[in-house]
């Protein structure tokens, strides 16, 4: 069955057709040409494709995008561009945090998530809410550095 | 001495141009998957010709448009590409120099080059490689006699240049998988459940049904595939095939084979060397037996391959580790000459070896050649990745070491099972187009990988190796390391239990048998970093390990320490390297791969193994396949030795060996006894200590 969806993605609202069974995940990268949220496992296990849903970090790759009419979609897109990057942005490409990549878009998500409901997180509060995004090259350190980072300058911002 | 790429690749144009005013065109056949090879090979090149690095186009690896440099595989980026771009620039740079000298009426001698422009003397000339270059042909063998720069002149070399590739993937691009996805008909492929099995039954209208949107179904024997403008119809589809098909002769895995201890079951082709058998009578003898399951790449991304057939010519865009190498399997799969194959590299997910990205382009190559003009693009599936995409082989290795009155390792030997480390140049889609046909001969060749670092890296009188090459349940190929990490977890681990038999320190046993002051100056730095000297007791569940290797004992000297706790689990605190891969290209990229290294092999010595079963993997999503997580990742230090006049060695491997050994030490004195096989889960813990 198809309908029309309506969703607000990174600060745009957006109607589109799409078949009912269609993820997020789907609608985002297909319907929308956001590739930012990526595909990894399509089970909600890797963290790949995360997204802010009205402010919460989620997997898109299996929740289906008519249930989510009327929300607030925000991409790794959404917080930044390389012209104006959003502070987790830069603080990643400053402390180089990250190997093949491919892992970085939801954790950026993840890590925006975490920033936005505690602007001050430990090491390990970091840990623990990056713990449900897999990266296998090994980067981790690096990350929790780089979100340290961003949250401090963030906080000398504000 | 011309570097074997450059001989191989002699015309000196197809590594370096200047196309345009204040550009340099660099090309080189190793490519980027997130290594940082495309970064520190560029500084390489920038260094030698004395321009800024900005002034830098790198070209994308596609075949014609860069040297054949093979695969990019085996830490040996950087040692063979970069030593061949250097001489290159040495010789265009030379080049330059010789017509800028003629123009001045000087001595090349008199000449240098700053940001791309000539020097007389220290003061400008007015010419630059831009202005000569009209008058310069490049299209020229090397004369193997410019002379690179001595590491005293360095400026890019030895500092840690931003990667290149980094930014376009934090602002969510970068990977084959976002090339355009508009126009382009999506494919999944139903995969064939083991070489033999021929397909008995396909309910296409229940696919169809389930597709919901119009899809193509293509099967030709065993190879089934479904294709439509939508990915969501092909996703849906190809889920529902696997409910909707039927095969014969289907593989059956026996899930006991995923021990390693099995593998002395299999048949097997032995490979013998060494030193004649030992018949000392005055030495205490010990034997043991290690043990690695087999290991999933657990790529991030699922392969994905992109082709298009267009007036005979096949464009094939690919995440695979060479763009030459692949050409031979797309030529057999479609019919054509090599030469009607155009190969591209796309950026994909970190790989660690051969994953699926060759049968993900074989896959969209097969399906191209059937629909012209179409742009087909192949998404393999999770289950795919981990199901169907080779893994690094299970390895089981029984050691013997006997010491003399004074504790010293005097006589070795080892004799690994293992099956191939290398599985390349056979694709899936072969098997599934002619289904039941025989597989191709297993590739028993001289080096299959698994005798890497057979011997620890110490001075032993007498070693000898024996290697049975089994033909494995599953497809084996390329892990990171091959059988290296592995034999280096064996052998290190067994030094540990050779220093206590002894009655000695493990890092004064090791450097009472190592002479080479490099690797003494590493063992010694990581004594200090880890604070050695106040390791506790055994058996009190706080553990401090160490192991060294001298990787492929030719390349870097490595040495990891770990500290760790084990109560019903094992909780890692801290991690040290202190590694000399000579001469350092970027510093930061290099410790970015030892760190990473370090963490892959903390989750496979923890967490990782590949269940059998069914018709083949079992554990085909990450809920099957844990892998170490955020909240279960230590702190880690990298130092390197400074080496700036030594010849620069690979880093990609060399940290895994010794961060697995380094961690069964570490557990072993933890508990004050020894576990010999990986990986050291929760379940194996309780069963260590219920017998102790």
């Amino acid at each position: 069955m198809v309908r029309d969806i309506t969703l607000t993605v990174n600060g745009a609202r957006r109607t589109f057709r799409a078949d009912t069974r269609a993820t997020l995940l789907d609608v985002l990268r297909s319907d929308l040409g956001l590739t930012g949220p990526r595909f990894g496992c399509g089970a909600e296990q890797c963290g790949s494709c995360a997204v802010l849903i009205d402010g919460e970090d989620k997997p898109s790759c299996a929740v289906e995008a008519a249930t989510l009419e009327g929300k607030t979609i925000v991409t790794v897109e959404g917080l930044g561009t390389p012209e104006q990057p959003h502070p987790l942005q830069t603080a990643f490409l400053e402390k180089q945090a990250g190997q093949c990549g491919y892992c970085l878009s939801g954790i950026l998500i993840g890590a925006k998530a975490l920033l936005d409901r505690n602007p001050a997180p430990e090491r390990a509060e970091i840990a623990d809410a990056l713990a449900w995004h897999l990266c296998r090259c090994g980067a981790h350190n690096r990350i929790l550095d780089a979100v340290a980072l961003a949250a401090s300058r963030l906080r000398a911002a504000s | 001495m011309i570097p074997a790429t450059l001989a191989a690749n002699p015309s000196l144009d197809r590594w370096l141009s200047f196309p345009s005013a204040g550009k340099v065109r660099v090309a080189f056949g190793k490519v980027e998957y997130g290594q940082g090879a495309m970064t520190a090979l560029a500084q390489i090149a920038a260094e030698e010709l004395d321009v800024a690095f900005e002034r830098l186009i790198v070209v994308n690896a596609a075949t014609g448009a860069v040297p054949d440099e093979g695969m990019t595989v085996g830490s040996m980026s950087i040692e063979m590409s970069g030593a061949s771009l250097r001489a290159a620039a040495a010789e265009v740079r030379a080049l330059f120099l010789a017509e800028a000298a003629k123009r001045l009426r000087c001595e090349a001698g008199d000449l240098d080059v700053v940001d791309g422009a000539m020097l007389m003397d220290g003061a400008p000339s007015g010419l630059d490689y831009w202005k000569l270059s009209p008058d310069v042909n490049l299209a020229v063998a090397p004369s193997g006699t410019a002379r690179w720069k001595t590491s005293d002149r360095h400026r890019l070399v030895g500092t840690s240049t931003p990667r290149l590739d980094l930014p376009s993937k934090v602002f969510g691009g970068g990977f084959i998988q976002d090339m355009p996805l508009k126009g382009v008909t999506h494919a999944r492929v139903l995969r064939q459940p083991g070489h033999k099995a021929t397909l008995a039954v396909l309910d296409q209208a229940a696919i169809r049904k389930a597709a919901g949107a119009d899809i193509e179904i293509v099967v030709d024997g065993a190879f089934v595939a479904f294709l439509s403008r939508s990915e969501r119809a092909v996703s849906l589809a190809v889920a529902a095939a696997e409910q909707n098909a039927r095969w014969n002769e289907a593989r059956v895995a026996e899930p006991e084979l995923c021990e390693p201890i099995a593998l002395k079951t299999l048949p097997a082709t032995p490979w013998e060397g060494g030193a004649p058998a030992s018949d000392a009578s005055n030495r205490r003898k010990h034997k043991a037996s290690y043990g690695r399951p087999f290991i999933a790449h657990g790529s991030m991304a699922p392969a994905c391959g992109v082709a298009r057939f267009d007036n005979g010519t096949l464009t094939v865009w690919t995440h695979a580790q060479g763009v030459y190498p692949i050409r031979g399997v797309l030529a057999r799969i479609t019919g054509l000459a090599p030469d009607k194959i155009q190969v591209e590299h796309a950026q994909g997910a970190g790989c660690y070896g051969h994953n699926g990205a060759d049968d993900a382009a074989c896959d969209a190559a097969a399906l191209a050649v059937r629909r012209p003009g179409e742009t087909i693009r192949v998404q393999w599936r999770r289950e795919d990745e981990f199901g169907f995409a080779p893994v690094g082989t299970a390895m089981h290795i029984e050691l013997a070491g006997e010491i003399d009155a004074s504790g010293r390792l005097v006589d070795f030997s080892t004799e690994i099972w293992s099956a191939p480390h290398i599985g390349r140049g056979f694709a899936l889609v072969e098997s599934a187009l002619s289904p039941g046909s025989a597989p191709p001969a297993p590739p028993v060749m001289p080096f299959s990988g698994g005798r890497l670092n057979a011997v620890p890296s110490y001075e032993i009188a007498a070693t000898r190796v024996k290697e049975n090459v089994i033909v494995p349940p599953v497809r084996t190929s390329s892990l990171r390391g091959l059988g290296g990490p592995v034999n280096t977890y064996a052998g290190e681990c067994f030094i540990d239990e050779l220093a206590e038999i002894a009655g000695a320190d493990p890092l004064a046993y090791r450097l009472g048998m190592t002479t080479e002051p490099r690797a003494r100056a590493v063992l010694e730095r990581l004594g200090e970093i880890s604070g050695w000297a106040g390791r506790g007791a055994a058996g009190s569940g706080e553990g401090l390990g160490l192991a060294y290797v001298r990787h492929r004992d030719r390349g870097a000297m490595v040495g990891v320490a770990v500290a760790l706790s084990v109560d019903t689990e094992v909780r890692l605190k801290h991690m040290w390297c202190v590694a000399d891969c000579g001469l350092v290209i970027n510093p930061d990229g290099a410790r970015n791969q030892i760190e990473g290294g370090m963490i892959m092999a903390a989750s496979w010595a923890l967490k990782e193994q590949v269940k059998l079963g069914g018709a083949g993997i079992a554990s085909t999503m990450w809920d099957d396949y844990p892998i170490l997580r955020f909240n279960e990742v230590p702190l880690v230090d990298v130092e390197l030795m400074a080496q700036p006049n030594a010849a620069p060695l690979g880093t990609g491997e060399i940290s895994l060996g010794p961060t697995l050994a380094a961690i069964g030490n570490a557990v072993a004195h933890a508990l004050g006894s020894r576990i010999r096989e990986l990986p050291y889960t929760r379940e194996r813990i309780a069963r260590q200590l219920l017998a102790g």
